[in-house]
């Protein structure tokens, strides 16, 4: 690590994920920078350099919308850049922007991720119909799918893991206010009546396409204690990026994701991710996906994460040891191109103290993970409360 | 002045740009190949392996490939979805089952849908068979192939089908250490 | 602040239209002329960041595919920006900065001739009051050039002469799409496109990609023998709304300067060439008063963006052939500079020196 420690002392998000936001995109990423300003006590003439990250311009139909988006972000006469990695996009966003406070060459920057995907079809953006090839893309859940059903089938678990996971996010997000889905009344019942999408994935196993934005304030160590909440520190990052396809590439637990995983915990000195580890926010799309990234990031033995699914482990309504995606995680709300930076804002909320309802008691040392493209870009980091 | 305005929730601003796609220096052959109805893949001369349909690099290895493979339009399974949902975009109306076939003699994967059997039959190791559409309707496409049909035969164990894959494409690594053509194979 | 060099550049011949090969067809043979340059192999290059348009490409994650040109094993910590590539660039150097890595493989990719780029290009504008209007990019950069004739600093003939300058130079470049000797006269004769532009005031459709090599001075020193340092680098936003700005002035790009004159120590009076990313003729005389040059300097040796602009990468290529006259010896300090949105809405600018 080098001498320039990170701190994140503001996190600002759209008060409520939502199918259909009703403001304009400049109005949506501003209400997350507003907050995110207001929790680090400082005003947009206190930033030094704006970081921008979302998913494909096709979801909203503007060409690089960051040269439209300065002005309402305070980009004004400031350095901008505009992050894309795919889904892993808001995860990647913030590394960029840790990396303007490690260069030791800024003080405080902001950081804001977003997506309005009602301003177009994701559907259609996920699945383009392309010269030359045969259209029989049926968007990111017939893309996982396939995965889903090899995990299955080399950890013989039980058919309905994914329902448990669908259920327990579910009633995370219940204790969430800027949580999308809302559904008080989910059981398992419900999830696996719910209608089939793409076999083996059903309607309530998937993420909702939500409008939202997810902000965040970082600064260097002279300035982490300017709001009157305490900071959160970067105690490690790492990122790793391999081809969509290959020949007998691993695409239940990617290589990507493996080498990306024993980077992180290297530089954190995590030995054992399920006990140094307090929580985390993990990017899970389809529900079967928190089993597959319990054992892909070595929270457990391979073909033995959907046991700690079924006994409660991750669950915080059931006192896990290791609760997962306390916010109700991306099958609760999911601005795409935010959803990476959640996770990553998510874990820093509970390192602070600041998660409300959804906070694990004294947690001081959280995970915060964002995928994309074909479960091909990795992005990851860890937080803790005291300095790194 | 008070005035009581409609609020303007949406306005459709529909946008349309038009694209002279170009194919590519590796796939034209392969688009060439299919309208005579043959499978042509390309051989990695690094690791070995073929790829269809190919994209002109080994995603594996970095490097650009160009040896031709004539492939046999038989293979099996390797992963499958139903999908239930119409795709925005696409002609096929749902339900229908998309797989993951590796063809006879192949390395990678494509994509292609399965018919001519009950949704719930499909199963990982499926032995399947093209299903051609009349030689008049052949373009430059894939879709030439309307679909993969089971054939009957017996399930294929996967893990090994990939062993055997692993150890060919070895071998042919081997082999061009040695010395071989690079005429047109026949996998 | 840490040395850091540019050590290797790669690019493409700038062609009208590639219509054999795809963007990774393109893209492999460069990284493979950029490594030798560098003497490194993939293996040895810490970070990779790229820069790219879906919206060119004509699909969404068109970054996606140019990852196969990387080789799978080990995995690649990599990234991206929808920015030209000048801003990968420019994350690699923060990265540099913060220790986090030693050396960095950058790459850009553009293949305009598959859509109307001037037309793609409307949609980055204010998707609620301008964008519905489609004003194309041409005709914007006609407004700020008329902007600019306003102020009686310059007028058309000085347009055409930045062209033929241009022209002249980019004799010299061997992947140069536009090249040759012109005259005012014969320039000023062409019909407008859109007044006071023609044709000629406009950078060329290009498809083509770019790859470049950077390294902190422990790795630059021993695998180049005369690398290329930045000594300073800085990028600044401006307003978008067109009506609020100062269309012949370019404020960011003076700021940017003033930073990078702090970082460096070295003004735009220290350099003997400079290399300015214009589109379009006129925005070279905007950028060259706000960048304070005086005519000592050697602008565009290789005939700018006018001689051939790859889209997406044509910011990092003024790097690249600055690197290239540092590292050839035809000089010793050059000023470079990037752009990107509507009207020079956004600039960087930066400092290369030999040792």
């Amino acid at each position: 690590m080098s001498k320039n420690r990170v701190a994140i002392c503001g996190v600002g998000q759209s008060a409520r994920y939502q199918t259909k936001l009703k403001c304009s995109m400049a109005g949506l990423v501003r209400e997350a920078a507003l907050a995110a300003l207001a929790d680090a006590g400082c005003d947009w003439s206190d930033i030094d350099a704006l970081i921008i990250g979302k998913a494909p311009d096709m979801f909203e139909g503007v060409v690089m919308p960051e040269a439209y988006l300065a002005e309402a972000l305070g980009g004004v006469n400031k350095p901008v850049i505009r992050v894309h990695t795919a889904g892993s996009v808001g995860g990647s966003t913030a590394m960029v922007a840790a990396s303007h406070i490690k260069s030791g060459l800024f003080r405080r920057v902001l950081t804001v991720a977003f997506e309005k995907q009602s301003e177009s079809n994701a559907h259609w953006a996920l699945s383009p119909s392309m010269p030359f090839r045969p259209h029989f893309n049926s968007g990111a859940g017939g893309m996982f799918a396939p995965v889903i059903r090899e995990y299955m089938r080399r950890s013989g678990a039980p058919d309905d893991v994914g329902c448990h996971v669908a259920v327990k996010d579910r009633r995370h997000a219940l204790r969430n206010p800027h949580a999308h889905l809302h559904l008080p009344d989910i059981d398992l019942q419900t999830v696996k009546d719910s209608p089939m999408l793409w076999e083996p994935t059903r309607f309530l196993e998937s993420c909702p396409s939500s409008d939202g934005a997810c902000a965040m304030v970082m600064s260097c160590e002279q300035l982490a204690d300017s709001g009157k909440n305490p900071p959160a520190w970067i105690h490690a990052m790492a990122m790793r990026s391999e081809p969509s396809f290959y020949p007998w590439r691993e695409e239940v637990s990617p290589l990507a994701s493996r080498e990306c995983a024993q980077d992180l915990y290297a530089q954190a000195g995590i030995t054992n991710p399920r006990r140094d580890l307090d929580m985390a926010e993990v990017y899970v799309p389809f529900s079967w996906f928190e089993p597959i990234w319990l054992e892909s990031l070595g929270f457990a033995e391979q073909g033995e994460g959907w046991r700690l699914t079924l006994d409660g482990s991750t669950s915080l309504d059931e006192n896990g040891d290791i609760p997962w995606n306390c916010s109700g995680g991306v099958l609760s709300s999911n601005p795409i191109g935010a959803s990476g930076m959640i996770r990553f804002a998510e874990a820093a909320l509970q390192v602070r103290g600041l998660a409300d309802k959804r906070q694990v008691d004294g947690a001081k040392k959280a995970l915060g993970h964002a995928y994309g493209g074909h479960s091909q870009f990795f992005a990851m980091w860890i937080v803790g409360t005291d300095k790194p | 002045m008070d005035i009581d305005l409609d609020p303007i929730e949406s306005i459709a601003v529909p946008i349309y740009h038009h694209y002279h796609a170009t194919s590519a220096k590796a796939i034209t052959p392969f688009l060439h190949a299919i309208k005579r109805g043959e499978l042509m893949g390309h051989l990695s001369s690094a690791t070995g392996k073929v790829l269809f349909p190919p994209l002109g690099a080994c995603p594996e290895s970095g490097e650009a490939t160009h040896e031709p493979v004539i492939l046999k339009d038989s293979g099996t399974v390797i992963g499958f979805t139903t999908v239930h949902l119409p795709i925005p975009g696409s002609k096929l109306v749902p339900p229908f089952t998309v797989a993951n076939i590796l063809l006879d003699g192949a390395d990678q994967t494509c994509s292609h849908l399965i018919s001519e059997c009950e949704l719930g039959d499909v199963v990982i190791g499926m032995r399947v068979q093209a299903v051609w559409r009349p030689k008049d309707q052949w373009d430059y496409s894939l879709e030439n192939i309307e679909y993969f049909k089971p054939t009957g035969e017996a399930l294929v164990d996967v893990d090994e089908l990939k062993q055997h894959c692993l150890e060919r494409a070895k071998l042919r690594v081997k082999n061009r250490v040695k010395g071989n053509s690079t005429e047109v194979h026949h996998a | 602040m840490r040395e850091v060099g540019i050590i290797a550049y790669a690019q493409s011949p700038q062609i009208r239209q590639e219509r054999a090969l795809n963007e990774v067809e393109m893209l492999m043979p460069m990284l493979k002329v950029a490594l030798v340059e560098s003497g490194l192999t993939m293996d040895d290059i810490d970070f990779v960041c790229s820069g790219s348009c879906d919206y060119i490409a004509g699909g969404a994650f068109s970054f996606v595919g140019a990852v196969d040109a990387l080789g799978a094993t080990p995995c690649k910590m990599e990234s991206h920006v929808e920015m030209d590539a000048a801003w990968a660039l420019y994350e690699s150097w923060l990265k540099i900065q913060s220790g986090e890595i030693k050396t960095a493989l950058i790459y850009g990719f553009g293949k305009s001739s598959v859509g109307s780029l001037p037309d793609i290009m409307s949609q980055q504008l204010d998707p609620y009051y301008m964008a519905p209007l489609w004003p194309d990019s041409i005709s914007l950069a006609a407004l700020q050039a008329n902007t600019l004739l306003q102020t009686g600093r310059y007028n058309e003939e000085d347009f055409a002469a930045v062209v033929v300058d241009s022209r002249r130079k980019a004799k010299a470049n061997d992947n140069a799409q536009l090249f040759g000797d012109v005259s005012i006269e014969q320039l000023l004769a062409e019909p407008y496109i859109a007044s006071p532009l023609r044709r000629h005031d406009c950078c060329p459709i290009t498809d083509g990609v770019s790859v470049m090599i950077i390294a902190e001075k422990s790795v630059a020193t021993k695998q180049c023998e005369r690398p290329a340092f930045i000594r300073g680098i800085d990028h600044r936003m401006e307003v978008h709304q067109l009506g609020l700005r100062q269309l012949a002035e370019s404020t960011s790009t003076t700021l940017a300067l003033e930073k990078v004159k702090e970082q460096s120590g070295i003004g735009s009076g220290g350099v003997d060439i400079a290399e300015i990313y214009a589109p379009f003729s006129p925005q070279t005389l905007i950028l060259k008063d706000a960048l304070g040059l005086t005519d000592t300097v050697n602008i565009n040796p290789s005939g700018g963006a006018l001689a051939g602009h790859i889209m997406m990468t044509a910011g990092l290529d003024r790097m690249g052939m600055a690197y290239r006259a540092i590292s050839e010896g035809q000089a010793n300090r050059a000023l470079c500079h990037a752009t990107s949105g509507p009207c020079l809405q956004h600039n960087m600018v930066s400092v290369l020196e030999g040792i």
